[in-house]
């Protein structure tokens, strides 16, 4: 079946079904009878008689839909319809009270032909016609083609009939629209299907691993809409709460060298999250992260509103952090002989280490030609011997990984005592050839040193080299972030701002998402993501699971669009549905008093203490409100950016707004900028401006 | 030998006012709804429940049909909004809850019986977020491709595909968790 002894064990689980009690059975099927003589269906018209014996087969003894089926039918299929009606009147006869002495019009011949047989009474109709999936709705019994029947017809016994229940007059009550009627299929039921276009072409295999997620991304990429969603389609949305900073790093790069970064490199996600915000930070015995939502008009779209989610964690409290241990292992390849690399992370490493704590303690591990610990455990406070091994570090010969890694975890793993924090932090330029064939077997040992209690984050250094996408894959499985260090301020950014956020989990297991209200919104758009799932996560739903550090945000940007808006970009919902969802919506989200403050989602946020089992859920309602003043900058700054990103990938959705635009919103919120990153983004964006000028518009990136 | 008329026929016959064709079908899926039902919701009382109200409103469903999906599609689609709802209103009712089958605390009762009969596939769907347990309730328990998976949940085959891998990925940890332990 598959090759996966997990998978296999859950399918036989689940196969396990236990049998249906013949009580409960026996009461569903009569309230079923019940709701169906009460039902406008079955006074659509007098129910014709039924009855013959198998020699007898009725011929006209369904209704009108039936009769039209059968009338297209060429000759074979016909007969075999007519057996099995014949076959099914047999049942009727002896059980159903309706079935009394009813005259029989005419006598068919009895049919020969028995037709092969394709495996009884296959569940499920296997490779039923995709075509087929129009919008099951509406009244419609006519225009049946013969499609559904002309298939196959399975060959099997008479289904049993309900035993003589079915009291066709006296059903106590049971009123037209049964229970589940009323509130029927808020989501995909009613609505038209709208099949995404080109996924069809992907491959039935499940994707394997993070390899396989990126061609599949690939392919999401070429589907048309698929950066729309449309809430009908995918009401809930899930993002990533830790996103790496990479890109930014990558495209100030490029920028600085005078070249405008290829358009796929851009990731709008990673640029908006490189800024620190000052997002108002959760409160004393509230829980470890709060969530602010504010909704502004789109800046580069009269039409669509921008929700802005951010979420901030608790600020780390410096004085009352566990200790931590850090293990560096360090790529000393003959590559990383370049001023950006080496000397770098030295440099970089030196910064750090003032703001460790005596308690702290560090060690270093390097991996080429031989690897070996060039500095055993030592107290943080030993200063000396660590700077000295750190410039004792050269480098030399090819890359052995293997035994770098496994190093450097043991050593994690005998530093930690209770209550401690560590962490390998990987200093490379990319050659990730840590002796594991496969990345996803990389990823996974990752993964297992994670669960036993050793996190890993990657420094990448140096720019031509690098593998993204592994680093990030195991940055991803090490619950840690990759983050591309290219300049001392950087290193500063990463290694010292961001150290006690990096390094202290206060949530684990975090994971958000939005379910959005079908009646105000029709469309969103997860700005960064459109062409591509975040990472580890299929576009509607599941994200990896992440874990958020002291101190530590997560910015997400939904440009969203409302129902009738000329907006929209995939086709209207016919206006039924829409309205049976909505009123559906409005009575579950319970709290959406009056139109003007309805909701437009619910933020849900499920995370788990650190080493604690039990997930805890946060709730907050996304609202159209004011924002408040001191949140409004951060939000239009993070919208400038995201702008400046879709600018740099020549995304279709900005109109007329273009750099000035995006350069004036920038700058007018800057706020106190501290150490200066957004400054730094402002000039960037201006010399993106004039080499965007020089250079032909770049194609939109796929 | 006798034929057994299909699905889509009687269904057809039932939408025109057939009650003996609407027996004939709800009795042939009667099992398979409260079968797909378990394994949504991970309880048998649930799984009843959820039958037999889909069963008193599939007349009224079946205004709906229009033979242009197989039946079987239709109906499957039809259990798992139906789980759906009840999962939604169950989370007005309980905001904080959070687990397979977690959601109607009035039957926390019975539901530790069935769980203790499962404990591990408990433990696993239940560590699994909604979409992904209906997913794997389609593909693995009702042995669904992708595509038909797809058609019943209205979502790409792609994207079942990534549920799919989605899933191994957690069940993968999960057994390593367990290894651990």
């Amino acid at each position: 079946m598959t090759r996966d002894p997990e998978l296999d064990r859950l399918k036989a689980a689940l196969k396990a079904a236990p049998a249906s009690s013949p009580t409960a059975r026996a009461a569903a099927l009569a309230r079923a009878m019940e709701a169906y003589e009460d039902s406008a269906l079955s006074r659509q018209g007098p129910t014709p008689p039924l009855r013959s014996g198998p020699d007898h087969p009725v011929k006209a003894g369904l209704a009108k839909g039936l009769t039209r089926l059968l009338s297209v039918f060429t000759l074979k299929p016909m007969l075999a319809a007519t057996t099995s009606v014949a076959a099914l009147a047999v049942g009727l006869f002896v059980v159903l009270p309706q079935g009394e002495a009813p005259p029989a019009r005419r006598s068919a011949p009895p049919v020969a032909e028995p037709m092969t047989a394709t495996g009884a009474e296959a569940p499920l109709a296997r490779r039923a016609p995709e075509a087929a999936q129009g919008g099951a709705q509406g009244i419609t019994t006519q225009g049946a083609e013969a499609a559904p029947m002309a298939a196959q017809a399975p060959m099997a016994a008479p289904a049993p009939l309900p035993g003589a229940k079915a009291p066709a007059a006296a059903a106590p009550g049971a009123p037209e629209a049964a229970p589940l009627t009323s509130r029927s299929a808020p989501l995909g039921d009613l609505a038209p299907e709208a099949p995404l276009a080109d996924t069809s072409a992907m491959d039935t295999a499940a994707p394997e691993g993070m390899a396989a997620s990126d061609s599949a991304a690939e392919v999401f990429a070429n589907s048309a809409n698929a950066r729309v969603q449309s809430v009908a389609e995918a009401p809930v949305s899930a993002f990533p709460v830790d996103v790496d900073t990479a890109s930014y790093a990558r495209l100030r790069d490029s920028l600085i060298a005078g070249a405008l970064p290829p358009p796929e490199a851009v990731r709008i996600a990673e640029m908006v999250n490189y800024f620190p915000y000052a997002y108002p930070a959760p409160e004393v015995g509230a829980p470890p992260f709060r969530p602010s939502v504010s909704v502004i008009p789109t800046p580069w779209n009269a039409e669509t509103r921008l929700v802005h989610i951010a979420l901030q964690g608790r600020l780390p409290e410096v004085a009352a952090r566990p200790p931590l241990n850090l293990v560096f292992l360090i790529d000393t390849s003959d590559s990383m002989d370049d001023p950006a690399k080496l000397p770098l992370l030295r440099q970089a490493l030196a910064l750090m280490l003032p703001d460790l704590r005596p308690e702290d303690q560090v060690a270093i591990v390097t991996y080429a030609g031989s690897s070996g610990a060039v500095l055993a455990p030592t107290p943080a406070s030993d200063r000396g011997t660590i700077l000295s091994a750190l410039n004792r570090l050269d480098v030399g010969g090819a890359t052995n990984g293997a035994e770098g890694l496994a190093l450097a975890y043991r050593l994690a793993e005998g530093m930690t005592a209770k209550g401690e924090v560590s962490r390998v932090l990987l200093a490379t330029d990319g050659d990730f050839n840590l002796g594991v064939d496969d990345p996803e077997g990389l990823a996974a040992y990752v993964a297992r040193k994670r669960a036993a209690g050793v996190a890993l984050s990657v420094l990448g250094f140096g720019r031509d080299t690098r593998d993204d996408a592994t680093m990030q894959a195991l940055a991803q499985s090490g619950n840690g972030t990759a983050t591309t260090i290219d300049t001392l301020q950087e290193a500063r950014k990463v290694l010292v701002d961001q150290l006690s956020g990096a390094l202290f989990p206060i949530a684990d297991d975090v994971k958000v998402d939005v379910e959005w209200n079908p009646s105000q919104v029709a469309e969103y758009r997860l700005i960064g993501y459109e062409t591509r799932a975040p990472q580890g996560a299929d576009v509607n739903g599941g994200v990896d699971a992440g874990e958020i550090g002291a101190g530590h945000a997560v910015t997400a940007l939904y440009e969203v669009t409302a129902p009738g808006s000329p907006a929209l970009v995939n086709t209207p919902l016919p206006s039924a549905p829409a309205q049976a969802t909505t009123a559906e919506t409005a009575q579950n989200t319970a709290q959406a008093p009056a139109q003007d403050t309805a909701e437009l989602g619910v933020l849900r946020l499920r995370y788990k203490a650190p080493r604690e089992s039990v997930s805890a859920l946060i709730e907050a309602p996304i609202q159209a409100q004011d924002v408040p003043a001191d949140l409004l900058p951060e939000v239009r700054f993070a919208a400038a950016i995201a702008g400046f990103g879709q600018l740099l990938r020549g995304a279709p959705d900005l109109g007329n707004w273009g750099w000035d635009q995006a350069i004036r919103l920038a700058e007018a919120n800057r706020g106190a900028d501290p150490f200066g990153y957004r400054l730094e983004a402002v000039s960037l964006m201006r010399l993106a401006q004039s080499l965007a000028q020089q250079t032909p518009p770049a194609a939109p990136a796929p | 030998m006798l034929m057994e008329t299909p699905d889509e026929t009687l269904a057809l016959a039932a939408a025109s006012g057939d009650s003996a064709a609407f027996a004939a079908l709800v009795t042939r899926h009667y099992d398979r709804i409260f079968a797909l039902g378990w394994r949504l919701t991970g309880s048998k009382a649930e799984a009843e429940d959820l039958a037999q109200d889909i069963c008193a409103a599939l007349p009224h469903r079946l205004r709906g049909w229009r033979a242009e999906a197989r039946f079987t599609t239709w109906l499957y689609r039809v259990v798992v909004n139906a789980a759906h709802d009840a999962r939604r209103r169950a989370a007005v009712r309980n905001r904080a809850a959070d687990g397979w089958g977690d959601w109607e605390i009035a039957r926390q009762e019975s539901m530790a019986q069935d769980r203790a009969a499962q404990d591990w596939l408990s433990e696993s769907m239940g560590r699994l977020p909604p979409e992904l347990r209906d997913t794997v309730a389609l593909v693995l328990g009702e042995d669904m491709t992708q595509a038909e998976a797809g058609a019943v949940l209205g979502l790409s085959e792609g994207t079942i595909a990534w549920r799919m891998s989605e899933v191994k990925k957690r069940l993968r940890a999960m057994a390593a968790e367990e290894a651990q332990a």
